[in-house]
């Protein structure tokens, strides 16, 4: 029996897309067996709650965990309330004009400037012009900059999601406008905006260039109470993995370290991004309409 | 004595440069059903939305003329959009209740009108869900989602919305059009319940339903008012040839 040429075609254009899924997923299952295999050994509860010891070669990373902690958190404050603020100016108030398009295609190109470049402007404006110095605080706000594109985007489409009969029946009962915003838009945008502030915080958790400038040390163990803490230097977990590869004197032998911190990196990251599919999920189920 | 609600003096519509309406004058009596009758398209849900200015929400829009409610201008600059949407109420053809109890969203109206006192809402989401007809389905569960409502009830419940708010005028977008026979008997039966004291703007696309509930009728017809009289009269004795080949359905 003959095939025909039509159904041949189907066949190889569909191994071929296959092939390609395969190929990225296994890719991505031997970086994460790699990091498992060589990282998981030396995770114990000293690895989590010491400090690096011996130039770095023994004890464990809890300066690194406490610095992206707060550097994060210093982020997200940053980040989301201007994020928000702007996207609902965006998408609320904004006339559908010209000026609106190119600014949210600015925004949109943001998210594509290479994060070293954040850095370098960070370093500019709060380490040198606004005298934050190399601290938590010109890290934290320099990764917010990074952040604010996704935080903006991900609040615009979190907004666009809410139906406009919302508005227009809040609008039709004499609510103005910032209270249809308020009491019958905001709620309901709000899961969607925490998953996008949520991934942009993930990627800029695991970012090393914009802290390099603007306040990462080498090894900072010191690490003093709030709000002290934010006006120091400090250690960060990709900075450390960074320095554990690549720039220590004994480098074969901190290997296993530096595959502990990936590991505990990715763990972090990955539960991140949990989250926030986790609170997409629930926000799905909750406006599934009949 | 008939009295004067609304009246529109050479109204005109602008969706950007397309004009949506033309030339419309037409006075809507208080305490009347005026339905507004025409083709798809015609401008009929335009003409309605310019009543409590919902068009101003869609941006590159601008009329022309006046639409005046009580012998005021609603288009005028120091006229207060938020309190002339309270004033003329709205439904829509797709039934929108928010995804909040279904108290909630009766009392939505009266929250952000600064009501605080939870015995005077009480009190006035049930009167309004009585006068919408929805009481006695509801009220063991009104503090269930209004999603799980039907279709019927959805639409009655956002009659309810409106009424919690008092309005003076109901605009109603083919409130019926996505409701089976015996909800949308219960809505039109509703309709004449409410113009005791509402005055009442309906779009609707069903000729007999406009003949059944309206005591005055609008033909529209590529956005201009073609003709307008008292339904008696435009169903049986329509002037315009137009009008009667529309509500005779030989239309087109
Ligand atoms: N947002 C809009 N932007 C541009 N044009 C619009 C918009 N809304 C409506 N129009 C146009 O205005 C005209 C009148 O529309 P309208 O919705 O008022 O008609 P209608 O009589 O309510 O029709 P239907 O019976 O189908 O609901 C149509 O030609 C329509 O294409
Ligand atoms: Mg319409």
């Amino acid at each position: 029996m003959k095939i025909p040429w039509k159904k041949v075609q189907e066949k190889i254009g569909f191994m071929i897309i296959r092939l390609a899924t395969v190929l990225v997923v296994l890719i991505l299952a031997y970086i994460l067996y790699d990091i498992f295999k060589k990282g998981l050994p030396v995770i114990n509860w000293e690895f989590i709650t010491a400090k690096p010891r011996k130039g770095m070669t023994e004890g464990g990373i809890w300066p690194a965990i406490v610095g992206t902690f707060w550097v994060s958190i210093v982020t997200v404050i940053f980040s989301v309330p201007i994020g928000m603020f702007a996207a609902i100016y965006l998408n609320e108030y904004a006339n559908k004009c010209r000026i609106v398009r190119i600014i949210r295609l600015a925004i949109r190109n943001l998210s594509g400037v290479p994060s070293i470049v954040y850095g370098l402007f960070g370093f500019a404006l709060f380490t040198l012009s606004l005298n934050m110095g190399l601290s938590v605080i010109s890290s934290g706000l320099t990764l917010g900059l990074l952040t604010l594109p996704w935080t903006v985007t991900a609040s615009e489409e979190a907004l666009k999601t809410v139906p406009m009969s919302y508005r227009e029946g809040a609008l039709a009962l004499g609510a103005t406008k910032w209270q249809t915003i308020r009491t019958n838009v905001l709620p309901y945008a709000v899961p969607g905006m925490l998953t996008g502030t949520i991934l942009g915080l993930a990627r800029a958790a695991g970012e090393t260039a914009p802290i390099l400038f603007t306040g990462v040390a080498f090894f900072w163990p010191i690490l003093p109470k709030f709000p002290t803490v934010l006006f120091q230097q400090f250690m960060a977990l990709p900075y450390h993995l960074f320095i554990m590869s690549t720039q220590h004197h004994e480098i074969v032998k901190v290997r296993p370290i530096a595959y502990g911190t990936a590991l505990v990196l990715i763990v972090l990251i990955v539960a991140m991004n949990g989250l926030a599919v986790w609170i997409r999920y629930r926000l799905r189920k909750k406006y599934k309409r009949a | 004595m008939s009295k004067i609600k609304i009246k529109t003096l050479d109204f005109n519509f602008y969706y950007g440069k397309f004009k949506a309406l033309t030339n419309i004058n037409m006075e809507i009596e208080t305490h009347k059903v005026t339905a507004l009758i025409g083709p798809s398209g015609c401008g009929k849900s335009t003409f309605l939305r310019s009543l409590n200015r919902m068009n101003d929400i869609i941006p590159g829009t601008h009329v022309e003329g006046q639409v005046e409610l009580d012998g005021q201008h609603i288009y005028d600059k120091k006229v207060d959009v938020v309190d002339l949407r309270r004033r003329v109420g709205m439904v829509f053809q797709k039934s929108n209740p928010f995804p909040k109890s279904i108290f909630e969203n009766v009392a939505y109206g009266l929250r952000i009108n600064g009501e605080r006192n939870h015995g005077k809402i009480a009190h006035r989401v049930e009167e309004s869900l009585i006068g919408a007809a929805l009481w006695d389905e509801v009220k063991d569960r009104l503090d269930e989602s209004a999603m799980d409502l039907s279709g019927g009830q959805q639409q009655r419940l956002c009659i309810a919305r409106a009424l919690a708010v008092k309005p003076e005028v109901i605009l109603m977008d083919e409130p019926a059009s996505a409701l089976d026979p015996i909800a949308t008997q219960k809505i039109e039966e509703l309709i004449f319940e409410l113009k005791k004291d509402y005055t009442i703007v309906i779009v609707t696309h069903n000729m007999q339903q406009a003949a059944r509930v309206s005591d005055y009728t609008a033909f529209f017809y590529l956005g201009e008012l073609i003709e307008f009289g008292e339904t008696d009269q435009i169903f049986t004795n329509p002037k315009v040839k137009k009008t009667e080949d529309y509500v005779t359905g030989r239309f087109g």
